[in-house]
């Protein structure tokens, strides 16, 4: 049996997380987890995350889970939502402390200069509903999902990969900005699966079976 | 372009849905979570649980119907109700909501919004305000379901919760609660001009028209409704073909 680890680190609505996995993958061993161990033993790890930055990465450490989640990222199916999207990377605004550096670029917050709206109203931060993500690449995670299809997003950062390459899927809002990256074993998402109806469990469906 | 939201809401008694008009008279309008299901089915963007039960007694049934919505339900819940402290909002999220809408809590204590915010975070914290015009361009914040007046304008309120660290406003016009004349416009305008979060436009939505209207003319960026739902007489998804064909963005 496959297992999958969802990482606890005192942050954010995990239950949800873990019930739209199992209800996409009812054979899988689905564990909400803060035990290292528990993280190195799983087939599959998913890094959710809420609420602020800095706040995330003191958890993260103060739980011992910090090298636990970098190794995870080396080598196995992992799957970032949210601010455990953001935590890949370097920089962030928020509290001006650094992510985990596993992927190169920032993580700004959306410029209020910029947040208008094609009939000149204000955009509201933190962006909050459902907006549409352009798949910048084919990808396994993709498979089955129309490409624009909108997911649910609230956030009011979001990360500038500093390797286009990176780029699994962009969204508008204001400023058009990254919200799905890849590398190899890596996928993350500035969205939640886990909230967004039928769009969000197939992708997870997808992630239960990407063998990459 | 981000869709402008359509959020069906269920009074919560007890466990049972029932929705109030004035908040006074109470039908029963069936089980939370089947409910709440049929609505993501339809294509509901997010649904909010209203919880009204009065006895304290019964005041834990609402985590289990949480619960029970979380395996179920997999689009965002909002829950509000009886929220006092920093420890109900955990206690709710640890169910499985997403958002925890405060209300009269927030008035009597607005540190409980900055402290709630700070510890999980403003995008899980919904202020919800029941305001009332009072005269003409000018409403008052009502408490206890609307029955006391909190003596504080409206729109300074909005924007106090704004800088206390609210992630978004359920601004319910108890004018119009339960009316069907529509929303308050004038009202949902002001404040949605006021704050630069997102605000929810809730009461007296009675038509399709109503809920186009709050999101053209009183720029809200989500509409609330309950009985025009509940009662079968529309869909969510005739809803938002309604609006798409109004030129609003939504989800379908």
């Amino acid at each position: 049996m496959s297992t999958v680890v969802v990482v606890d680190y005192g942050m954010g609505n995990l239950r949800s997380v873990a019930k739209a996995i199992e209800h996409v993958a009812p054979e899988a061993a689905v564990r909400v987890s803060s035990d290292a161990a528990e993280i190195a033993a799983a087939d599959r790890v998913v890094v959710p995350g809420q609420g602020a930055m800095p706040d995330c990465m003191r958890e993260l450490a103060g739980r011992g889970l910090r090298e636990a989640v970098v190794r995870a990222a080396a080598e196995k199916p992992f799957l970032g939502i949210c601010v455990g999207l953001q935590m890949l990377f370097g920089h962030a605004e928020e509290g001006d402390v650094m992510g985990l550096e596993i992927l190169p670029g920032r993580v700004p917050r959306f410029p209020e200069a910029a947040m208008k709206s094609a009939d000149g109203s204000r955009l509201k931060v933190p962006h909050m509903g459902w907006n549409r993500v352009h798949q910048a690449e084919a990808h396994p995670l993709w498979q089955g999902i129309a490409d624009d299809t909108r997911f649910y997003f609230v956030h009011s950062y979001y990360v500038e990969p500093r390797d286009p390459g990176l780029i699994a899927g962009s969204t508008h809002y204001g400023i058009p900005f990254t919200s799905a990256v890849a590398r190899d074993n890596i996928f993350a998402v500035q969205f939640h699966p886990e909230k967004s109806a039928q769009a969000g469990l197939h992708l997870l469906g997808n992630f239960m079976r990407w063998n990459p | 372009m981000l869709a402008k939201r359509i959020i069906p809401c269920l009074d919560v008694n007890a466990g049972r849905v029932v929705k109030g008009v004035n908040f006074v008279a109470l039908r029963d309008a069936g089980d939370p979570v089947e409910i709440a299901k049929r609505y993501d089915d339809q294509g509901a963007d997010e649904i909010t649980f209203l919880d009204i039960t009065a006895s304290s007694d019964d005041r834990d049934i609402i985590l289990h119907i949480v619960e029970a919505c979380a395996e179920q339900v997999f689009i965002p819940l909002t829950v509000g109700g009886g929220v006092r402290k920093v420890e109900d909002v955990r206690r709710l999220l640890n169910a499985g909501a997403d958002k925890v809408s405060m209300n009269t809590a927030a008035v009597q204590n607005p540190q409980l919004v900055a402290d709630a915010s700070a510890r999980v975070g403003s995008q899980c914290i919904v202020v919800a305000i029941d305001a009332k015009q009072t005269s003409p361009g000018k409403w008052e914040v009502f408490t206890h379901g609307g029955r006391k007046n909190a003596g504080i304008d409206a729109i300074a309120w909005a924007r106090e919760v704004e800088r206390l660290g609210a992630g978004e406003i359920l601004l319910t016009s108890m004018d119009r609660d339960g009316t069907k004349a529509g929303f308050d416009l004038a009202l949902t305008r002001a404040i949605a001009d006021a704050v630069g979060i997102p605000v929810i436009a809730s009461g007296g939505v009675g038509n399709l028209q109503h809920l186009a209207d709050g999101v053209t003319d009183g720029r809200a960026d989500a509409v609330l409704a309950a009985s025009i739902f509940h009662y079968g007489e529309y869909t969510v998804r005739q809803a938002k073909e309604y609006m798409r064909d109004r030129g609003i963005e939504v989800r379908l």
